[in-house]
């Protein structure tokens, strides 16, 4: 198998995953400055991130280093994860 | 003689700044904007130990990029206004978020103080620090403080004097990105000394490549240099490709590292960590099928406090000033007709009066938005609206100002400081008087009964308010299409834990809110009534045009003779398509002062005797209108310019005089737009 069929099958939005999962940060895929916003807020490569709640068309909660933050689906959409 | 040292107070959203800057300065403070920007500057002042200590309450951020106003804000203080030392408030619970913030202050170089913030709360987490050894990495002093409860004031001062005193001295350590980002680092420094030698004198040559390489726009922008911007796109490319990600991103990454690291030395978990009760509460309140009615429950009791149990400290004010118009008055012999003390009475008195009434709504309105902020609700609330508001292009918060509005528009205009956003503040600003307000109900109240048999006149009260909602829906819409477009943030916010709010801070920020509010009565709007009574007033016809008529027929004669009157014969052809005549103009111009005079001023065009006995007045106008007429009286209300504390609030709120003019013209606009519609197609079925 190819590395790129590896990679598309593990890299997959944080939007698909479900509640109670922790999964790592792989990279932002947006413009600068929601990608630079993120970041500063920390989501950064590497990062765990526990999804506390993804209920569609609920919220979508997520904890990051302690802090609880809600995001858009498609904020949720633009995050890759491993 | 006292030194003066000026701090700055810098921190992420949540972390207790405010109330550590209430307990710092008390009542000494001073809240203003930022020219041209509608983020507010709070300035306070004590004294310690000899020295006066100016404090700066910069905007809440999580970052210094030059991406919004808040940081651009916060980045130009530090760096241009040179404050003496830079205090970053910490939310010691949840230190390597909060730190990401304080590595950018390290990398300026700032004289820098650490207040960890909310200390109890991280020590009852199970959290223990040493202070001693991180305060050694970070090469800062740190200082345990809790806000709320006035803990640790006198030590965080200390520190400050002490830093203060030491000045900018260089870092030792400092932050390191390994060796790759180094090498590209060096590289840029060695040219911006060469060539933007202006640029690395005032910032410092190490932060203007970390910029550089960062893109960030705004030292990118200051750079002419060709050669240096040519170095940084290849030191830029170089790193894209060994990292693939932006050089922006890998920094932010290693700033988190180097927080992680540092936390690992010198913090120790010793609970772990529990989000129980909030996640509880967290999963009702946000709940699909619950959060909405939880939510509205909130806002319905927040409606209550702010109108229902306002209207008693209301009515007492309006009894005070009865008294006063009285008093004053009684001044004069009677039936005088001197002109002062009508300008007094009716002008100065009425005027400011019928506006400062609103005062304990105003007061209310901000404890109950206080405590909905302090405790955390707030956010959550955003979120819960957010998917409808979303829709029409605004924010999950500009639901509250809206709701506001229907009591009144000036108390809503305030609220919508509560949207960080610009474009979101402006946009709800501008559609709020489409909600209906209290004042115009005195309207309805006097035309439905008139024109309307008893079991059409819900219906039709109902409409009337259907139609503003719909109109700032389709407006809103529009205007984020058009004159405020562009994208809507996406959404991330915080959830901060829930707190309980501290009665001082929600003091502090009710008082901060009437006297702004108190300032601008007695400043503008009192210059509008005066202008506004004038107008009703000058010129007098002459005594025998008012011999031999009664009290009734003089005041009418008067009010014709008087410039309104005048300008509202004058516009009578242009109002004549809307089915209005020239009374109904002059007593819509008499309406800007406030919306209610529209009935005391047809009153007297009518000579329809005191406003208590309305029912003359109700004959009258059967007599003259048809039932559409009144219906399009109570539709240009609701819809045209809205009245002139409205005005004198958009303006300070939005800081020019230009987005008040739009409201007042677009909306008269749009009210003679519709009506002219409504009257027309209305008038082929009549």
């Amino acid at each position: 198998m190819s590395e790129a069929a590896v990679e598309q099958e593990t890299i997959r939005p944080l939007s698909t995953v479900t509640s109670g999962d922790t999964v790592r940060l792989v990279c932002v895929r947006a413009g600068r400055g929601l990608n630079s916003r993120l970041a500063s807020m920390g989501f950064v490569p590497n990062v765990e991130i526990r999804v506390v709640s993804n209920s569609h068309p609920g919220p979508f909660v997520v904890v990051i280093k302690d802090v609880k933050m809600v995001l858009g689906r498609g904020v949720a959409q633009k995050i890759l994860i491993q | 003689m006292t030194k003066r040292i000026v701090a700055a107070l810098v921190g992420n959203p949540n972390s207790g700044k405010s109330s550590l800057f209430n307990m710092i300065t008390g009542s000494h403070q001073h809240v203003g904007n930022y020219p041209g920007v509608t983020v507010e500057r709070k300035e306070g002042y004590c004294t310690h130990d000899g020295y006066e200590i100016q404090f700066v309450d910069l905007p809440g951020t999580y970052s210094l990029t030059a991406y919004s106003a808040e940081e651009i804000i916060t980045r130009r203080f530090i760096l241009e206004e040179g404050p003496d030392v830079v205090v970053d408030v910490v939310d010691a619970s949840n230190i390597e978020r909060n730190l990401y913030l304080g590595t950018q202050l390290i990398e300026m170089g700032v004289p820098l103080v650490l207040a960890f913030n909310m200390s109890d709360l991280a020590k009852r987490r199970g959290l223990e620090f040493d202070l001693e050894q991180l305060s050694l990495l970070l090469e800062a002093r740190i200082v345990p403080t809790v806000g709320n409860k006035g803990e640790g004031g006198d030590a965080l001062l200390d520190a400050i004097v002490q830093t203060a005193g030491e000045g900018r001295k260089p870092r030792v350590h400092g932050l390191r990105y390994g060796s790759e980002i180094e090498e590209e680092l060096a590289r840029i420094e060695s040219v911006v000394l060469q060539r933007e030698k202006g640029l690395a004198d005032k910032y410092g040559s190490r932060w203007v490549a970390l910029k550089l390489l960062e893109q960030d726009d705004e030292i990118l922008g200051r750079v002419q240099d060709q050669e240096v911007r040519g170095v940084v796109g290849k030191s830029v490319g170089h790193l894209r490709s060994l990292f693939r990600d932006e050089p922006e991103i890998v920094l932010a990454d290693r700033r988190y590292g180097f927080i992680s690291g540092a936390c690992q030395e010198t913090i120790r978990n010793s609970v772990e960590r529990r989000h129980d009760a909030s996640d509880i509460v967290d999963a009702l309140v946000t709940n699909r099928v619950l959060g909405l009615p939880i939510f509205l429950v909130l806002m319905y009791a927040v409606f209550w406090l702010t109108f229902t149990l306002g209207e008693y400290p209301m009515k007492g004010l309006e009894w005070v000033f009865t008294w006063l118009a009285a008093s004053v008055s009684g001044l004069w012999p009677l039936g005088s007709d001197s002109w002062l003390r009508s300008l007094l009475v009716d002008g100065v008195i009425a005027g400011v009066g019928g506006v400062v009434v609103f005062l304990p709504n105003i007061l209310l309105l901000f404890l109950a938005i206080a405590m909905l902020e302090d405790t955390g609700y707030m956010a959550r609330a955003a979120f819960v609206m957010d998917r409808i508001m979303h829709k029409i292009g605004l924010h999950g918060k500009s639901f509250i100002p809206m709701l506001i509005g229907f009591g009144c528009s000036v108390p809503a205009i305030m609220a919508a400081r509560i949207l960080e956003n610009r474009r979101n503040q402006l946009t709800t600003i501008m559609v709020i008087p489409l909600m209906s307000c209290g004042a115009r109900l005195t309207i309805y109240s006097l035309i439905i009964p008139a024109f309307f048999a008893p079991h059409w006149r819900g219906p039709v009260m109902w409409l009337v308010y259907l139609i503003g909602i719909l109109l700032a829906v389709i407006c809103a819409k529009l205007l984020r299409l058009t004159v405020f477009r562009g994208e809507t943030m996406p959404f991330v916010m915080e959830l901060p834990p829930y707190r309980m709010p501290t009665p001082k801070s929600v003091l502090i920020h009710m008082w901060q809110r009437g006297w702004m509010f108190l300032r601008k009565a007695g400043t503008v709007i009192l210059g509008i009534s005066v202008v506004l009574w004038a107008l009703a007033s000058f010129p007098k016809p002459g005594a025998e045009q008012l011999a031999g008529l009664s009290e009734e027929q003089a005041q009418q004669a008067s009010l014709e003779y008087s410039v309104i009157g005048r300008v509202g014969r004058f516009v009578e052809p242009v109002i004549r398509p809307l089915g209005f005549d020239w009374r109904i103009g002059t007593a819509l111009i008499g309406a800007v002062a406030a919306k209610e005079v529209f009935v005391s001023q047809l009153s007297i065009v009518y000579a329809a005797g005191s406003e208590d006995d309305t029912d003359v007045l109700r004959e009258r106008l059967q007599a003259n209108y048809t039932p559409l007429v009144g219906f399009c009286i109570m539709l240009f209300s609701l819809i045209s310019t809205p009245c002139m504390a409205t005005l004198a609030m958009t303006r300070q709120e939005t800081n020019s005089w230009g987005w008040a003019a739009f409201q007042f013209v677009g909306l008269t606009g749009l009210a003679y737009g519709i009506t002219l519609a409504v009257y027309q197609v209305g008038r082929l079925w009549m």
